[in-house]
Parts: structure tokens; C-alpha cells; sequence
């Protein structure tokens, strides 16, 4: 019924693909890593690993831009909302992140303006609906959504906008794939590669890990027969020995990416180092608001000094960022720790590695 | 990451298109994408389309695993013969 | 006077004034009319089946419905499902002072228009008004008679493996609706509320079908967390079959950029039944035969194994686990 999607998700061919699959998969366990939201639910909502021999472990990386952003920024934000001059405007996800004292949806519970946004957009218009009030977007996720939140910038430079400002946690995807690499503490054969982010960037970005790290990488789609379309390509290289970037997303990935997009992009935002929950800092790995547009980089605007950010006491969202972990391992994964009462960020994305292993429970054979 | 999906543009005006899934229609901004014509099939995030899908591509990929899958019921029902 | 103000809460002049001009003018029936504390009605010799709900939703208006027809409708299903025919409600109001006449004035009407479709008298009731920003305009609380029709009870623990699992139609249009109707998002999206009282549906299937195991209307929390309500410290599991779920494509259009699941999406006039394996069919041809049952579908069957869970086989072929709705369901961007 929907045309592009349901096609991707037609059993046939999905055995098709799985047949391959286990004809050509190792009989030594090989470690697969994805780097996305998306990615991680499509595996689960879908059961994927049902598809798999027991040979091929797909592990989930840092892939989710709510996860990965550091208690610090919440704490940022929560403190900014408590300002009564100023509104908040934020995408869903981000509003039961807890901080160290607390999340946007415990602020906006005790009164805060705290407004969610389908789109950077919806913003604006919150801005020049309230002339007398200072509008902050939360600007959270990696190259697909960092474009749009710049062009939202753009539109408020041209209409001389006051009061709208962005704080800005945007990130950008190999710095960390290649912390990972280089940090070495699991052994890892192949990269499934975020399909939208690249649309933008272009696959060229993954060249680097293909050719000094020797580890092959599929650009790859969200529905069911991308992602096993992806994994038959990596299992494929890996038993010849090869690593290249490959694309299987081609129906939307083109070589070179979505250069417009890039170009506004690299207009509003410049590399800066930048903290990833469970990585710690990585050099050029974030994207800070140029200084020409400082009028809407809310750091700038909003200066605070904060009380340095505590995680909560047993929480491994880092340790399962890196794929080191898997969220049954943590102590308070369905205890303490539930998408109704959240300990950490990986539990309250609907992307979370926790809140996705939570709602989609095991396979069952 | 990125949940977007593939839209058909059924109208456009200035740098907006109204596209639809399901009967749902959509707005999405083309500033990021300008390149876009009624008939296309974009990809929407928050908003925004980021990207035009390669329909002949994607029939090309679809075909393929059609045919495989195909192929392997047959050599299946021979073998169960 | 055209606002609610304090006046009418006092139970002097403007109270009467109130319930003569809206509440009876509308409802009109013996035992209203006669205004009593009370309503006397005359117990019959079947098992009696009694009911509560409170009713808040925001916009008080939406497409194919408002908060008087929820209430009334919301109400009636309870019994409904229970395998009772429903009789008599009361309602209450409690209204924020400053609340438009008119508008209630149109709420009271269509609780009353929902209430004689169904066959269901509103016999009692009680009106309060609050300060401004006590209420969020207006809440009302609604209770339920009806006597049992069917004579076999109604229950989880009913259910054996083999049982059919079938559901009345389209599941998400009353979300759908609500979520059109709040503005959230910039879309054009024509779905209706599907807010409709079920009485006349389960009174058929009661009179023609001898092994209704259980039934339920899956509004809060969606067709996922009535299933999990089913089977919940059991005996039995639960397998349902996505491709098997009626979805409109409206609805599937509205999950899919979202990023909901319209098995965990509210409904407010479907029913979910199950029955014997031998009476499947039979219970599919009933529901397809009434106006509210025309998209019903076999959704699955109850299984033996695991016990306490509901499992959903994906239209790739494998299996998971369906849980509950936890947490509230925010659009995402990832």
C-alpha cells in the first residue's frame, strides 16, 4: 500500500536474500556494526537476526543522536528552560532524556515552555509568533537533520530574527566510527552504514576505513531488504578478503551526496570537537555554529556555567554506545531502568539501543 | 537514526512541495533539494526533503531479487519433485 | 446567558434552570424527568453489569466525533464487551466557569443522539462548576447498567489454544483523528474518529455464537495492549499476524513519517473477539454482515506456548514479541 516501502518488506524476497546469506557466511563469528537508529529498530521491529546464521553478530553502535548526547547538554537546556523568557522548542525524543537533575519533561512539568517540533521549522514560526520571547531549538542529530536545522538559521538571518537561537549538539558519524576502530576493544569485520546520513554526504565520507583499517562498509536503506542486502555484501567482501565502500542504498545514495545540502550545511556550521556519551571528547567529530551567525548560536546568547554532569550511578549507556555491551548485561535494563522510568538516554529514544531491545524483546524462533 | 520516507510530489510552489504517502499529504521544504518535479518521489525528514529517489534504480534492485527468488522456488519445487 | 458561571453550580435557580433547559430538554426520559436524588429503576432477574468511565480528551471536537459521544459510546462498550445489553447511564459534569453554553449545549445533544442510537437512557446526573483553570473546560464522568445477555462468563481465563483471534475493522482512525485534530503537524489527513457504541454488533454475536471466550474494545494503548491484557499471568499465549491486521493506508500513511505503530494506536468503536476455532467463520460472516463489522478480519489465534506473551509474526516471516505500550508515544526524528 505504500509504494517504495512495502516492496522491501516482501517475504519472498527476504528469503531470498537469507538463502544467500547462510550459503555464503563463515563459519567463524564475524562482527558487524551499525551505526544507526534506524538501522538498530529496523533489525529488531523485523527480527532480522532470525534471517542470520548464528555466525554473524550485528552489534549496535553510537548510532542514535539523542543517545549519544552527553548529560551535559540536557543540563544546559534544562537549565535554559527555566528561564521564563524562554521557550524551548525541541524534537520529541529529546524531552525524557533525565539529566543530572532532571529531564525537559520534569522541567516542563514544573512550569517550563518546553514545545516539541516535528521540524527545525515549526520553530521559527514559534519565534515569530512571540516576538517577546527568546526561542532556543535544540539542535540534536547527525548529518541528515544538521542541513535542515541550518537552513532554519538561514531563514532567520534573512528575516532578521532576534529571537531565535539554536544550541547546537549536531554530530557527524566516521570521527566516532573511527574512534571505535582505533580504540579496539571488540573485534570488528564490516560497517552497515547509515543510509540518510549519506544521502547527504555522499559514501565518499567511509573511504578512510575501507583503506586504513581494511574494513569493508555498505551504505545501506531501512527497510528489511536493505539491511540484508547489506549484510550478504559485507559477508560476501569479507570471504574475499576485500574492503570497500560499497552503496546499496543506490536508489537514493548518489556519489558525491546532496551537494546543496552540503553547501548549506557547511555555510551555517563549521567542525569543532565535540563529547559523546560513552566516547568521551572526539576531535572534529561536532559541528558548531559559525561565527558569522552568532546571533543564533545560543551558547553565545545564553553563556552559563554549570556544576560539572553526573551520570546516573550504574548506567552503561556508554559501555552499550560502543557496542561493548548489550542492554540485558546492564544491572538496571528492565528493573530500575524502563521506558516509562528512564536511567539513561539509550532507554528513552524510541532508537535507544535499550528502549529498542526493551520493546522488541528477543526473537522468538 | 533519520527516519525519513519517500513521498510522491503531487504539487509545487515557491521552495515548498506538497507530496503524499497513504493519501497523507505532506509539506516539505526544497531548500535543501530545488531539483524536484510533480511526480517525483522525494525522501522527507522533519520537514525537509533531503533527496530524490532513483525509481529505475530501485525497480532495477527490486527486479533482481524478484528473479533470484524466483529462480530458487523453481530449483525448490524440482527438488521436491 | 450564554456562559457557565458559578451561579449554575449553586444548586439554586440557575442549576435548575440548567438541568431543565439542557440536561432534560435532551436526555427526556421517566426517570430523569421525574428528578429524583436517585433514578428508581426495576432490577431484571439477570445478572446485572455496572460500568465507570471519565472522559478529558482534547479537542473536545474532533472528526466523527466530540466528548459527549465518547462518553456515551466509551460507556456503552464497556457493558457491551461484557456480553450485557446496555440499559441506563448517569453522567456528571464538571464544567470550568467561563465554558460556552452552546457548547455544551452540542455535547449534551450528541451524548443524547449516541444514547438513543444505541437504545440507552441517561436516567441521572449531577452537574459542579469550578474556578477557571480548575477543569480543562470540560470533564465528564459517566456510569453504566446493562444485564448479561450471554450466558457463558466472559473471561482471559476462557481462552484455549486453537481459539481464533477476529477484530471488527480498521485499526488507528480514532488516533488518527485526534492527532488531525490537535494540529500537531502540518498534513492533510482525512480520517474520522470511528467512535461508535458496539451494542448492536455484540448483541448479534452473543445471540448467535455459543463459544465467545472474550471480548474487548482496544481504546488506550491500542489492539498490542488488549492482547497483553488477555493473556497477562495466563495459561495461554497469543500469535497475530501483521499482514492479517486491517490498517487504512491514511493510517499507515500518517505511522510511517511518524514513526508510530498503529498497533499501539487508540480505537474507540472496535471490537476485538475471541472465539472457538469451529466458530471462526461464522463470527467473521456475523461481523461483516453488520455496518461497524465490514473490514473485520481474523487476526490470529490464541497459542499454547509462550504462555503470558503476545507474539506478532511480521509480514517477513519472523516473530517477535509484542509488548505492551509503554511510555508515550512522541513523534521521532530518528
Amino acid at each position: 500500500m505504500i509504494r517504495y516501502l512495502d516492496e522491501y518488506r516482501d517475504p519472498r524476497l527476504i528469503e531470498a536474500i537469507a538463502d544467500r546469506i547462510r550459503a555464503s557466511a563463515p563459519t567463524h563469528p564475524i562482527n558487524l556494526m551499525e551505526v544507526c537508529g534506524g538501522h538498530t529498530l529496523t533489525i529488531f521491529k523485523y527480527g532480522l537476526k532470525h534471517f542470520l546464521p548464528s555466525s554473524i553478530n550485528l552489534i549496535s553502535g553510537p548510532g542514535c543522536p539523542v543517545c549519544v548526547t552527553d548529560n551535559s547538554y540536557i543540563d544546559y537546556a534544562v537549565a535554559l528552560s527555566a528561564r521564563p523568557e524562554l521557550i524551548i522548542a525541541s524534537f520529541g525524543d529529546m524531552l525524557r532524556v533525565p539529566g543530572s537533575t532532571g529531564s525537559l519533561q520534569s522541567a516542563k512539568a514544573d512550569g517550563a515552555d518546553v514545545r516539541i517540533c516535528y521540524s527545525p521549522l515549526e520553530a521559527l514560526v514559534i519565534a515569530e509568533m512571540h516576538p517577546e520571547r527568546q526561542v532556543v531549538f535544540l539542535g540534536i542529530g547527525f548529518e541528515t537533520t544538521a542541513p535542515l536545522v541550518a537552513s532554519a538559521i538561514l531563514r532567520a538571518a534573512e528575516r532578521d530574527l532576534t529571537n531565535f537561537s539554536v544550541l547546537s549538539a549536531h554530530k557527524v558519524m566516521p570521527p566516532a566510527m573511527q574512534a571505535i576502530i582505533q580504540a579496539g576493544e571488540i573485534a570488528l569485520h564490516g560497517f552497515i552504514c547509515p543510509g540518510h546520513v549519506t544521502a547527504i554526504t555522499g559514501p565518499e565520507i567511509y573511504e578512510f576505513i575501507a583503506r586504513d583499517y581494511h574494513l569493508p562498509c555498505v551504505v545501506t536503506g531501512f527497510e528489511p531488504l536493505d539491511l540484508l542486502e547489506a549484510i550478504l555484501r559485507l559477508v560476501e567482501q569479507i570471504r574475499a578478503g576485500i574492503a570497500k565502500v560499497e552503496n546499496q542504498y543506490r536508489r537514493a545514495v548518489k556519489p558525491g551526496g546532496n551537494a546543496q545540502a552540503q553547501a548549506i550545511m557547511r555555510e551555517v556550521f563549521e567542525p569543532a570537537p565535540a563529547t559523546w556519551r560513552g566516547l568521551g571528547t572526539i576531535p572534529q567529530s561536532g559541528l558548531r555554529i559559525r561565527d558569522k551567525y552568532r546571533d543564533f548560536c545560543a551558547e553565545t546568547k545564553f553563556p552559563l556555567t554549570l556544576e560539572p554532569a553526573v551520570d546516573q550511578p550504574g548506567c552503561i549507556c556508554g559501555d552499550v554506545m560502543r557496542g561493548l555491551k548489550t542492554p540485558p548485561e546492564c544491572p538496571l535494563f528492565r528493573t530500575i531502568c524502563q521506558p516509562e522510568h528512564p536511567c539513561g538516554a539509550c532507554m528513552v529514544s524510541a532508537e535507544g539501543t535499550c528502549a529498542t531491545y526493551f520493546k522488541y524483546h528477543q526473537s522468538i524462533p | 537514526m533519520c527516519l525519513a520516507v519517500p513521498m510522491k510530489v503531487i504539487e509545487i510552489s515557491a521552495n515548498q512541495a506538497r507530496a503524499e504517502v497513504g493519501g497523507v499529504i505532506y509539506r516539505a521544504n526544497l531548500d535543501l533539494l530545488s531539483d524536484v518535479s510533480i511526480g517525483d518521489y522525494i525522501i522527507v525528514h522533519a520537514g525537509f526533503a533531503i533527496e530524490k529517489l532513483d525509481e529505475e534504480t530501485a525497480r532495477e534492485n527490486l527486479a533482481i531479487w524478484q528473479e533470484i527468488a524466483t529462480l530458487a522456488e523453481q530449483k525448490e519445487r524440482r527438488t521436491a519433485l | 446567558m450564554t456562559k457557565i458561571t458559578h451561579a449554575h453550580g449553586t444548586g439554586g435557580q440557575y442549576t435548575h434552570d440548567l438541568i431543565k433547559n439542557v440536561f432534560v430538554r435532551h436526555f427526556n426520559n421517566a426517570q430523569l424527568n421525574a428528578l429524583l436524588d436517585s433514578a428508581i429503576l426495576t432490577a431484571p432477574s439477570r445478572q446485572l453489569v455496572f460500568t465507570t468511565d471519565t472522559h478529558v480528551v482534547q479537542p473536545r471536537f474532533f472528526p466523527g466525533g466530540d466528548i459527549g459521544r465518547l462518553a456515551v459510546a466509551g460507556t456503552i462498550n464497556d457493558l457491551a464487551v461484557c456480553g450485557a445489553c446496555p440499559l441506563w447511564l448517569s453522567t456528571a459534569f464538571i464544567i470550568e466557569e467561563g465554558f460556552d453554553l452552546d457548547e455544551l449545549e452540542k455535547i449534551v445533544s450528541s451524548m443524547q443522539t449516541t444514547a438513543s442510537a444505541a437504545g440507552v437512557s441517561i436516567v441521572t446526573g449531577d452537574t459542579k462548576v469550578v474556578n477557571k483553570g480548575e477543569a480543562d473546560g470540560v470533564f465528564i464522568t459517566t456510569a453504566g447498567i446493562g444485564i448479561k445477555l450471554y450466558s457463558q462468563p466472559l473471561e482471559p481465563a476462557r481462552m484455549a489454544p486453537g481459539d481464533s483471534i477476529l477484530i471488527s475493522g480498521y485499526i488507528g482512525d480514532h488516533a488518527a483523528a485526534i492527532i488531525k485534530a490537535r494540529q500537531l503537524f502540518d498534513i492533510d489527513l482525512s480520517v474520522e474518529s470511528d467512535c461508535a457504541p458496539l451494542n448492536s454488533l455484540t448483541e448479534l454475536l452473543c445471540s448467535r455464537l455459543a463459544t465467545i471466550k472474550i471480548m474487548r474494545d482496544p481504546t488506550r494503548g491500542g489492539v498490542a495492549t488488549t492482547l497483553n491484557e488477555f493473556v497477562a499471568g495466563g495459561a495461554c499465549g497469543i500469535r497475530i499476524y501483521e499482514d492479517k491486521l486491517p490498517v487504512r493506508s491514511a493510517v499507515l500513511g500518517l505511522c510511517e513519517p511518524l514513526g508510530f505503530d498503529p498497533l499501539y494506536l487508540a480505537n474507540e468503536g472496535k471490537l476485538i473477539i475471541v472465539v472457538s476455532s469451529a466458530e471462526s467463520d461464522v463470527c467473521l460472516d456475523l461481523l461483516r454482515s453488520h455496518p461497524l463489522g465490514k473490514h473485520a478480519a481474523i487476526i490470529g489465534e490464541v497459542v499454547a506456548q509462550p504462555s503470558g506473551r503476545v507474539l506478532l509474526r511480521t509480514t517477513i516471516g519472523s516473530n517477535r514479541v509484542l509488548e505492551m505500550l509503554t511510555g508515550e508515544m512522541l513523534p521521532r526524528i530518528c
